[in-house]
């Protein structure tokens, strides 16, 4: 049985519209317009036990609200969704103490005193066995090299410092799953590989089942197998992260050294991208690469030829753009 | 497992947790020294104002008495008025609450499993018991110096009545705000609505002058409104001025307006956060 299962999920915010202008904020106060926003629209998903799964999209496609119906911060509009059995929206006790939710913009620390306070907060709240809870917190404020730091006042921490201590914080409980949203949200880059680093380790090490949502490429490349595109609501991608290039990479890039200076014109083979003679690049479909760069080899004088899958994260862009078309379509 | 330890082990931990959210409270609190000092002697600036007031007045009406009250009473009146709002008057807890809702931390509650009201009680509770603990030497100095204004100590059955309706403001003023504090999710906004409240505290609870200088047609709607409960009632209790049966009588009316505002702080609860799971999130 799936760990977390979501069948035809969609929710919809009604949200106010506030006309432009003063006279018609007045009008405002009488009679309010609003607009539905379709922020999911039916998503189906299953995920097994010990999965690490990054749901990517850009800003406002879904990946947040569906993090929170999956919470229970949110009730649906309608489908059904459980968690190891749970309906998340029902907000059993239970329940609760089974998951974490890890926001990267929002702080459940006590921002006045050290983070070791809200440490022995979670551990009542959590009612984790005292033994079990140092052993915890140790390995965990070990493996992020945090413990210098658990003395002072979390609102002295920097951003990558208190990142370290929310997810401490979250995972104390030893939760079964975990749902982090943009965790690695405004880091340095440093922090960021910091975060990833411990994340996959803890993954690994606990087997837990991890839902992660990020705009950021580099998290999910570093972390997951399994790769849930979001766009507008719907999913429009579920499979392995090399998978993405095989359904949307429609293209390939050619990179062409010529003998000498003189390039002729390549325009008929597919998108000049770059020329910057004897270099050029050239954005080629993928169905035809081996018979363009056959014909050019035996026209030309070429030194060095390659071909290469485009840049993961323009390949998504274009996997986005290609679901904005449709959905003007519709 | 430890669901197999039985309802009193149950109990015991709950009890710990609750004990422990207060104990760091009250570190979260001590955080703020200077702020608690400079409110601490802020509290005692108004009663000054309110004596000066009413020396002029009785120095104008030329009389040793104003609706009953002597000179010495007024001044008794407002200092155990002082008491009792320290125990009922809950600065930036409706303010905190609408901030939380507003910022989306109130999610937290929905999350992890703690109750927000029983919490927020507990925080509170804290803030109140460092406050005492910062402010006691300051209020145990004015109550010594202006003890020649007081008729001398009440008997103890009287005392206990007194502490129990401190006790009992406090807990109405908890739920009074707690619960204007969780209109904000349906309005976001809470302050106009704060607002209001505030005034009429100020003017029903007896908090600007006594109650009893009102017209008695005045009276009775006051008698069914939970606001003398707040500050008024618990200086009538230590001046004397409600005894026997009626005192037992107000005392039960005081709970049962705890009792109500606790459960209308309960549903509104409930229902503020099935509309915040509904819209917005």
């Amino acid at each position: 049985m799936a760990i977390i299962e979501l069948n035809a999920l969609a929710k919809t915010y009604r949200i106010y519209q506030k006309p432009e202008g003063l006279r018609a904020s007045v009008r405002g106060l009488f009679r309010r317009k609003y607009r539905d926003v379709m922020a999911v629209r039916g998503i189906d998903l299953r995920v097994e036990q010990g999965e690490f799964v990054a749901f990517l999209g850009p800003n406002g496609a879904g990946k947040t609200t569906t993090l929170k119906l999956l919470s229970g911060v949110i009730n649906p509009t309608s489908g059904a969704a459980t968690v190891m059995g749970h309906v998340p929206w029902k907000r059993e006790l239970d329940y609760r103490k089974r998951f974490a939710l890890v926001l990267g913009q929002k702080n459940q620390l006590w921002w006045d005193l050290p983070a070791q306070e809200s440490f022995r907060l979670h551990q009542q709240i959590y009612q984790i066995d005292p033994e079990q809870f140092e052993r915890t917190r140790d390995e965990l404020v070990d493996l992020l090299d945090i413990a210098q730091m658990l003395g002072q006042p979390v609102r002295e921490l920097s951003l990558g410092e208190r990142m370290k201590m929310e997810l401490v914080a979250a995972l104390l409980h030893s939760p079964e799953v975990l749902f982090l949203d943009e965790p690695t949200i405004g880091l340095d880059v440093i922090a960021q590989h910091n975060v990833q680093k411990f994340l996959r380790h803890y993954q690994e090490s606990r087997h837990v089942t991890i839902l992660l949502s990020s705009h950021y490429m580099k998290d999910v490349a570093a972390l997951c197998k399994r790769v849930v595109i979001i766009s507008h609501g719907r999913i429009i991608y579920d499979g392995s992260l090399s998978g993405i290039t095989d359904r949307f990479g429609g293209h390939k890039i050619v990179t062409l050294q010529f003998a000498n200076e003189r390039v002729p014109d390549l325009s008929r083979f597919g998108q000049v991208i770059e020329q910057q003679a004897p270099r050029v690049r050239l954005r080629v479909d993928r169905g035809k690469v081996t018979a363009v760069v056959g014909e050019i080899l035996s026209q030309e004088e070429i030194e060095d030829v390659s071909v290469e899958d485009p840049p993961l994260e323009e390949v998504i862009a274009d996997a986005f753009s290609m679901a904005d078309v449709k959905e003007d379509d519709e | 497992m430890q669901r197999d330890h039985g309802i009193l082990h149950g109990h015991m931990a709950r009890m710990h947790t609750w004990w422990m959210i207060l104990q760091i409270s009250l570190e979260e609190r001590l955080v703020y020294r200077v702020d608690f000092a400079v409110a601490t002697l802020m509290r005692f600036l108004p009663i000054v104002t309110q004596i000066f007031l009413w020396s002029a007045i009785f120095e104008a009406v030329h009389g040793d008495n104003v609706a009953g009250f002597r000179f010495e009473d007024f001044v008794a009146y407002y200092l155990l008025v002082m008491i009792g709002r320290a125990f009922s008057s809950m600065p930036a807890l409706a303010s905190g609450i609408a901030l939380q809702v507003r910022n989306g931390e109130i999610k937290k509650f929905l999350i992890q499993p703690v109750d927000l009201i029983g919490f927020l009680l507990l925080t509170r509770i804290a803030h109140k018991l460092v406050y005492y603990l910062v402010s006691m030497s300051a209020f145990v100095l004015v109550l010594y110096l202006c003890r020649g204004y007081f008729p001398g100590w009440p008997d103890a059955p009287t005392l206990l009545a007194f502490i129990a309706s401190l006790i009992l403001a406090f807990l109405l003023g908890f739920f009074l705000e707690a619960t204007i504090g969780l209109v904000s999710f349906w309005f976001l906004e809470v302050s106009s609505l704060l607002f209001i409240y505030m005034l009429l505290n100020f003017v029903l609870s007896g908090h600007m002058f006594p109650l009893d200088l009102l017209p008695s047609a005045w009276q009775a709607p006051l008698n069914v409104l939970p606001f003398k409960y707040l500050a008024y009632f618990p200086a009538a209790v230590f001046l004397g001025k409600v005894s026997g049966p009626q005192l037992a009588y107000e005392l039960g009316v005081q709970l049962a307006w705890v009792v109500l505002f606790m459960v209308i702080c309960r549903v509104t609860y409930y229902f503020g956060v099935r509309r915040y799971s509904g819209y917005g999130g």
